[in-house]
């Protein structure tokens, strides 16, 4: 039975380390941006550093009970011993020395990786700003300065920093491109913000990872990360389709729908994402550069759009 | 007059509910008409139901824990079917609407019913016994707290059959919760369940915290109390912090449905962050509440197989007792995600890697009890060492998650459904089944087969990894939890590796129910016979009784010299017993039927409460009043053991012993 | 769920000879302490979210609410009498005061609900706003303890009629009232405080 024990074991530690390699094909440990690179080297950095104390662990505490197993004799026997201040001095330091590395890079990472906080490449390349909303059950991008509006797509180019800006006009969903990195919670009435950026072209998973009722399966996008023209080039056959995004069109959009196709509108109303927010904080919304409340002013606040 | 209850509210068109009643009603008939045929119905009611003894008690919470596993396993492996089978454009067996309320009842049932009932079952057994007091300070509402809680597992089981259960994930975030989102009443099934529980479980915190304060044997100083009733403690506390934030985050939940009030809508001004700060700074200490009585459990056990005492026993009780203030500084890491500042979720990422340290330095102190010891390889080490393998791995993909950076990309995804079930079933599942083969002779007066043991544990074990490890893959690669169906190719064989887990762990289910039926079979046999009560060379006085104990627990109560104190005491020569007596008359409580109508009675307030049936809820509000003051008035609720009896049972137990010792 | 802990005494131990019972039910207050304490909280965090409705200021009034005080502060002070007088052993004395506690604690309810009864009325009910629905929910939770309160008080009543002498288990359940008593003036005092004055000023 003490064989079966150790067999065991060895079999779990090769498991786990075929997993590692395992890893370099999976989208989180497999990053696409810089954001990404981030938090993996984080990972890989933290599970080093932990795997100093976690390996003894498990290979003591089989070997102790393995070694000291009642059929050894010749194991020594000290059936009174149960303190020692050299032991309780490692088992206590040890891990805290751990874990006070642990928590200056973890209070390094807070801030570097801050989602709200800008990318470094914003100095030297202007950003692309989105507005995401998400809806029962789909996603809903708003590209202000381009004035055009998708669902369940986006594009954006490579190697040029995205600001979104991320708001529900439902439940709590979170906006997740596991391949660019981080995540943040999408709430009605409030705006999050996160920082990403593509280094290389792809066609890259985007989902929501917080559960939000019955279509939450097919609550899917693509990102399309491209090359600055053809980006441009899809921002004109976004402007080519027939559909525009307004007060009228709007709540036939925002009724629950599952798996909802791709979808453009080559005309989004300016002030439709405030208005969305607003439209939970009666009429007010936060200002993000000065963090005031102001009154919406658009064409749109005065249209029910709660229907 | 039957509120929103109407004949549609029966699933007669989905087949696996319809199997599944037929089931239940097959099952649930032949046990009533086996109690019936062997005319079991007085002995069940006087001795059972309406009993006020702790070790009754924790013998009909483990029942109902094992009940509420199969319920949530059930779950459980649905679930994985689910997800081996839907993908690329097959949707599966199981629609949305029913497979969401699947995963909602596995967490709830397999927090509420099975960890909590498993684990006030414990508490209910060991701590009286291992303080040397005659029961629980509040027997009566011990006897309460079981009820609340059974019914409360009733009224989400209810919900299989009549209506539908929460569709919301295991603690209901809304606005999803809300009713513009879940109109039906799902969600006011699991807000009752939750209240109803929480009722029986806020009592036992209370219950166990005086007990323990108040009722030490003599001698029994803080410092000189056993390891597991420092946990009971522990946790306790914990409840009686944490319990009530959760019934007033259900609460606020429940007047957002009921009476269109707007805390966490999301118009009105209602704040959604607000009941997650709220449900978390319950949550988050609750898994601590589970899982601080299992590291007592391997306390007790480790040395006790070990042939030594546990090393570092100070250490071990300042860890616990770290542990639990720090449980309460950390409920923002669950949902570093929501955007508040980098301070702040830095401030909670270390704050929770912190507690890494204590709870590191417990699995050195097991380690170190085995080192230079004698371990002996009873079904129990393999449960202990198993944990302290598993438990590793999950407490660093713990501290993973902690660091804020890190759960950018892990959260809600099903790396944490493997961290927590690799914590929840590696410490506080194993733990509790380590301590039920550990105690069950003193519970029952005979051993449990360990051949059988073994085999559960090893299917459990490997069992696990085959379920877990893939879900750590599968959440590194961008699949989230509570998915119904996906088409990423890439996801499905792991996903076919966790079924085959699921079924592993399925195996080990049926290893520890034949090692229920073999243990009972094989109990007269005299090898599994516990007739000294101490079949362990135990260290506590739990051991120092008769197994299963007298009612009246201790004829003498102990008095206590030493931390170990049965160890002490053997190991000195003293008789922890005092056999011979003087023996005097012993006060005791008188069972009571007030538990059992106080819960019929909130039973039908809660089901009526979840379909709008008002003059049902009324009547069953008047019926808890009504109880609650019948038993105020009643005067007849004691009782003592003449000192003749005790003499007798007394002496027949030492009889026993000298005929043991003779062989 | 309040009075469930009076209701029965423990399995004695002539080890110890004083009950439980008193120190279990103060440990109960503690944690409704603690579910007051979460009330308080939500309404910290939900009292300026009027929804476009009337705030505090708007709403409240000052002479109901020196009534309703000045109702529950004496009503303290009258069940001191009573609890003066079980020491004593005097059963009638003791019966008097409590009805006199009733009645007071029954005023303070009234002038409750009517209060309430006059917000929900002019339309400003708890489903008006986020602020509004904490506070009809921190204060009635406060009034339903007043309310259990009530129906204890006349259980009590109705069991001392007709004894002549208080034995230790009643002795018991009249110190838990007592403290459960107290514990909500003081919960009144934050409510006052916090939730009506610190609205006004």
């Amino acid at each position: 039975m003490k064989n079966k024990l150790l067999a065991r074991m060895a079999r779990l530690g090769g498991l786990s380390s075929a997993l590692l390699l395992a890893g370099c094909e999976m989208d989180v440990l497999d990053p696409k941006g810089p954001v990404g690179d981030g938090v993996k080297s984080l990972i890989a950095t933290s599970t080093i550093a932990m795997l100093i104390v976690v390996i003894p662990t498990i290979i003591l505490s089989v070997y102790f009970a393995w070694h000291y197993r009642q059929s050894n004799t010749s194991a020594e026997y000290l059936p009174k011993w149960s303190h020692s201040n050299k032991i309780e001095l490692i088992i206590w330091g040890v891990p805290s020395l751990i874990i006070l590395f642990l928590a200056v890079i973890t209070y390094q990472t807070c801030h570097s990786l801050d989602p709200y906080k800008p990318l470094e490449a914003e100095a030297t390349t202007k950003p692309l700003h989105v507005e995401v909303v998400a809806l029962d059950w789909k996603w809903l991008f708003i590209y202000p300065e381009q004035g055009i509006a998708t669902v369940n797509q986006l594009a954006i180019p490579v190697n040029t920093p995205v600001d979104f800006v991320i708001t529900s006009d439902s439940v709590m969903n979170s906006f997740f491109i596991p391949r660019l990195g981080s995540m943040i919670y999408a709430m009605a009435g409030m705006q999050t913000q996160l920082h990403l950026m593509a280094n290389e072209p792809g066609d890259y998973l985007g989902e929501s990872a917080n559960y939000s009722g019955r279509g939450f399966s097919d609550m899917k996008f693509r990102t399309l990360a491209v090359s600055g023209d053809e980006f441009n080039a899809w921002v004109d056959k976004v402007k080519s389709s027939s559909e525009q995004l307004d007060g009228q069109t709007y709540p036939k959009l925002a009724a629950p729908s599952e798996a909802n196709p791709v979808e453009y509108f080559a005309h989004v109303e300016p002030g439709m994402f405030n208005t969305i927010v607003a439209k939970y904080n009666n009429g007010m919304v936060m200002d993000k550069s000065t963090g005031k409340m102001i009154q919406v002013q658009s064409a749109m606040s005065d249209m029910n759009m709660k229907e | 007059m039957l509120g929103r209850l109407s004949f549609s509210a029966i699933p007669l068109d989905v087949p696996i509910l319809v199997g599944t009643f037929l089931g239940v009603a097959i099952i649930g008939l032949a046990v009533l008409g086996l109690i019936t045929y062997y005319g079991k119905w007085g002995y069940l009611w006087k001795e059972w139901l309406t009993s006020v003894d702790h070790k009754r008690l924790a013998v009909m919470y483990i029942v109902l824990a094992l009940v509420a596993l199969f319920r949530g396993f059930a779950d459980a492996i649905m679930m994985r079917t689910q997800l081996a089978m839907a993908y690329a454009g097959n949707p599966g067996y199981l629609p949305p609407h029913h497979y969401d309320q699947i995963f909602s009842a596995h967490g709830t049932i397999m927090i509420f019913f099975l960890a909590m009932a498993f684990m006030t079952g414990l508490f209910n057994f060991v701590v009286p016994l291992q303080i040397g007091a005659r029961d629980v300070a509040f027997p009566f509402l011990n006897n309460l707290s079981f009820w609340m809680t059974a019914i409360a597992f009733i009224l989400v089981n209810v919900s299989l059959f009549i209506g539908e259960f929460s569709q919301c994930g295991w603690l209901a975030y809304p606005p999803l919760s809300e009713s513009q989102f879940s109109p039906g009443v799902g969600v006011d099934y699991y807000i009752w369940a939750i209240q109803l529980s929480g009722v029986g479980t806020l009592l036992t915190g209370v219950n166990f915290f005086v007990t323990i304060v108040k009722m030490r044997a003599p001698g029994m100083t803080w410092m000189k109390m056993p390891v597991f009733t420092w946990t009971a403690f522990c946790s306790s506390i914990l409840i009686m912090v944490s319990f009530p934030v959760l019934t007033v985050a259900v609460a606020l939940l429940g007047l957002d449905r009921y009476f269109g009030m707007h805390f966490f809508t999301n118009d009105g001004g209602g704040n959604q962050m607000l009941y997650l700060s709220l449900i978390w700074s319950w949550g988050h200490p609750e898994v601590y509440i589970l899982v601080i009585p299992a590291f007592g459990v391997f306390s007790e056990v480790v040395p006790a197989f070990s042939g030594k005492p546990l090393f570092g026993y100070g250490t071990m009780v300042y860890a616990t007792c770290s542990i639990m203030v720090l449980s309460f500084i950390v409920w923002v890491h669950h949902f570093f995600t929501m955007g508040a500042g980098p301070d702040v979720n830095a401030f909670f990422g270390i704050a929770t890697m912190i507690i890494s340290i204590p709870t590191g330095v417990k699995l050195f102190n097991w380690m170190f009890t085995m080192y230079k010891g004698r371990v002996q390889f009873h079904a129990c080490m393999y449960w202990a060492v198993g944990f302290m393998v598993t438990f590793t791995i999950g407490g660093m993909t713990g501290v993973m998650m902690a660091i804020p950076g890190a759960d950018f990309v892990l959260h809600n995804s099903l790396f944490l459904i493997a961290h927590f079930h690799n914590v929840i079933i590696g410490g506080v599942y194993f733990g509790y089944i380590c301590g039920m083969n550990f105690w069950f002779p003193k519970v029952m007066g005979f051993k449990m087969n360990e051949t059988w043991g073994i085999r559960a544990f090893w299917f459990w074990f490997v069992g696990f990894y085959f379920a877990f490890v893939p879900l750590y893959v599968l959440g590194f690669d961008g699949m989230t939890r509570r998915m119904n169906h996906y088409d990423n190719p890439e996801w499905h064989i792991w996903l076919l590796i966790a079924e085959v887990g699921a079924v592993l762990i399925l195996f080990g289910i049926v290893c520890q129910l034949t090692q229920l039926y073999v243990t009972i079979r094989d109990r007269n046999l005299p090898a599994n016979r516990d007739v000294t009560g101490d079949p362990w060379n135990g260290r506590a006085l739990e051991w120092s009784t008769s197994s299963p104990p007298p009612p009246y627990n201790f004829a003498i109560v102990p008095h206590v010299h030493e931390l170990d104190a049965f160890m002490h005491d053997k190991e000195n020569g003293i008789d922890t017993r005092c056999a011979g007596g003087p023996y005097a008359p012993i006060h005791m409580p008188k069972n009571t039927a007030a538990g059992f109508l106080i819960g019929v009675f909130s039973l039908v307030f809660g089901f009526a409460a979840v379909w709008y049936i008002w003059w049902l809820a009324a009547i069953g509000l008047i019926g808890v009043i009504g109880t609650v003051i019948a038993r105020s008035a009643n005067k007849d609720i004691d009782y003592y053991i003449p000192a003749e009896e005790v003499a007798r049972i007394e002496n027949e137990h030492s009889r026993k012993l000298m005929a043991q010792a003779a062989e | 769920m309040a009075h469930d802990t009076t209701v029965q005494t423990a399995g004695h131990d002539e080890h110890h000879h004083e009950s439980p019972v008193v120190f279990g039910f103060w440990v109960y207050l503690m944690t409704d302490c603690i579910i007051f304490g979460s009330l308080f909280a939500v309404f910290a965090v939900l009292h300026n979210q009027v929804n476009g409705g009337p705030s505090g200021r708007d709403l409240f009034e000052y002479s109901g609410l020196a009534q309703e005080t000045a109702l529950l502060l004496i009503s303290s002070i009258t069940y001191g009498f009573g609890m003066i007088a079980a020491h004593k052993n005097e059963v009638n004395k003791v019966i008097m005061w409590l009805g006199v506690t009733f009645l007071l604690g029954l005023g303070f309810v009234g002038l409750e609900l009517n209060e309430f009864a006059h917000m929900i009325h002019e339309g400003n009910g708890p489903d008006r706003s986020a602020f509004l629905s904490s506070f009809f929910t921190l204060v009635s939770t406060h009034g339903l303890h007043v309310t259990c309160g009530l129906i204890w008080l006349v259980t009590l009543i109705v069991q001392l009629m007709g004894t002549t002498e208080i034995p230790e288990r009643m002795m018991n359940k009249l110190t838990c009232l007592s403290l459960f008593w107290h514990f909500l003036d003081i919960v009144w005092i934050c409510v006052f405080t916090y939730v009506y004055l610190a609205s006004m000023i």
